[in-house]
């Protein structure tokens, strides 16, 4: 589906996605009108959804991460559904994800300090519904974060 | 920290889910001149709120049909140094993410593959002959959602 052109293009707009057009088709090694059409295409087939912007919560004053491990009771069936619903109105949750393994989903957390993540927890974390099992991993620091694919 | 309003906090959450549109588009939203939005894009990028732009791909259409999550847990520690096992799985593709964290593991890595034999390749050549890895837990992303945060 995608041939060694496309690939190109695609590591260097993954490695500075905000380079101007006429810079992506030099570092690519292809001409302004290839590059447009490859980008249409790539849109087309939906393997090129977008850009967003990285939003870097500590300088908003969030300075707490915390990923939460969570086991759901499955003897309850509707226990992911209303997990899900529930955790979404949680506003300090960033990030929800749902696994195949030991841990049945994972909330990233985002909290201003400990008594505030204290807080959010007591209130709002362990009294989502159908909770089994909460482990916590608290995040000391990134030392890789560009989720680039390898193409 | 510096203050920002309500205003600022929109054009946040439009521009974490779509940083493609213009100043001008995102201001006519808003109710903004373009120059204005101009300048206070400009300011959230230079306070280090937006800390830069990704690029959403399709990882599926891409060819990584498997995500894996793996919690490692370094074996002794004091024996052997967290630069070296830093250093080592900073610089294998496959890997999107590191973080060091507290708790139950030391490094949690976001791990993409082709499928579930190339991510057996992965785990066993790349991953377990890491200096000092010792415990690996293993969990296969199924689904994945992000929110917009406490941004009003």
């Amino acid at each position: 589906m995608l041939d060694d052109t496309d690939r190109r293009i695609l590591r260097q707009m993954q490695a500075d996605p905000d380079l101007p057009l006429s810079a992506l088709a030099g570092r690519a090694g292809v001409t302004a009108a290839t590059l447009s059409r490859r980008l249409e295409r790539m849109r087309e087939i939906g393997v090129l959804l977008g850009k967003r912007a990285e939003i870097n919560w500590q300088a908003l004053g969030y300075t707490i991460e915390v990923s939460l491990r969570i086991t759901l009771d499955k003897t309850q069936s509707r226990a992911f559904d209303d997990f899900l619903e529930a955790a979404r109105k949680v506003p300090e949750v960033i990030e929800i994800q749902t696994f195949l393994g030991q841990v049945d989903v994972r909330l990233a957390v985002i909290a201003r300090d400990i008594p505030h993540y204290q807080e959010i927890y007591r209130a709002r974390l362990l009294t989502l519904p159908h909770l089994a099992d909460v482990e916590a991993l608290m995040h000391v620091s990134r030392i890789k974060d560009n989720e680039v694919f390898p193409v | 920290m510096t203050d920002f309003d309500a205003t600022d906090r929109a054009i946040l959450r439009a521009l974490s889910r779509d940083a493609s549109q213009s100043a001008g588009t995102l201001g006519r939203r808003l109710d903004l001149s373009q120059p204005a939005t101009w300048r206070r894009i400009k300011r959230l990028r230079d306070a280090g709120v937006i800390s830069g732009t990704r690029l959403i791909l399709d990882r599926e259409k891409l060819g990584f049909g498997v995500t894996v999550f793996l919690g490692v847990k370094l074996a002794t520690k004091g024996r052997i140094s967290l630069e070296d096992f830093e250093r080592a799985v900073t610089a294998i593709p496959e890997v999107q993410t590191v973080e060091h964290v507290l708790g139950l593991y030391d490094y949690r890595l976001r791990v993409v593959a082709r499928d579930l034999s190339d991510f057996e390749r992965v785990l066993r050549r790349r991953i377990m002959t890491l200096p000092g890895a010792g415990h690996v837990e293993a969990n296969v992303l199924l689904s994945e959602e992000r929110l917009p945060g406490p941004l009003g």
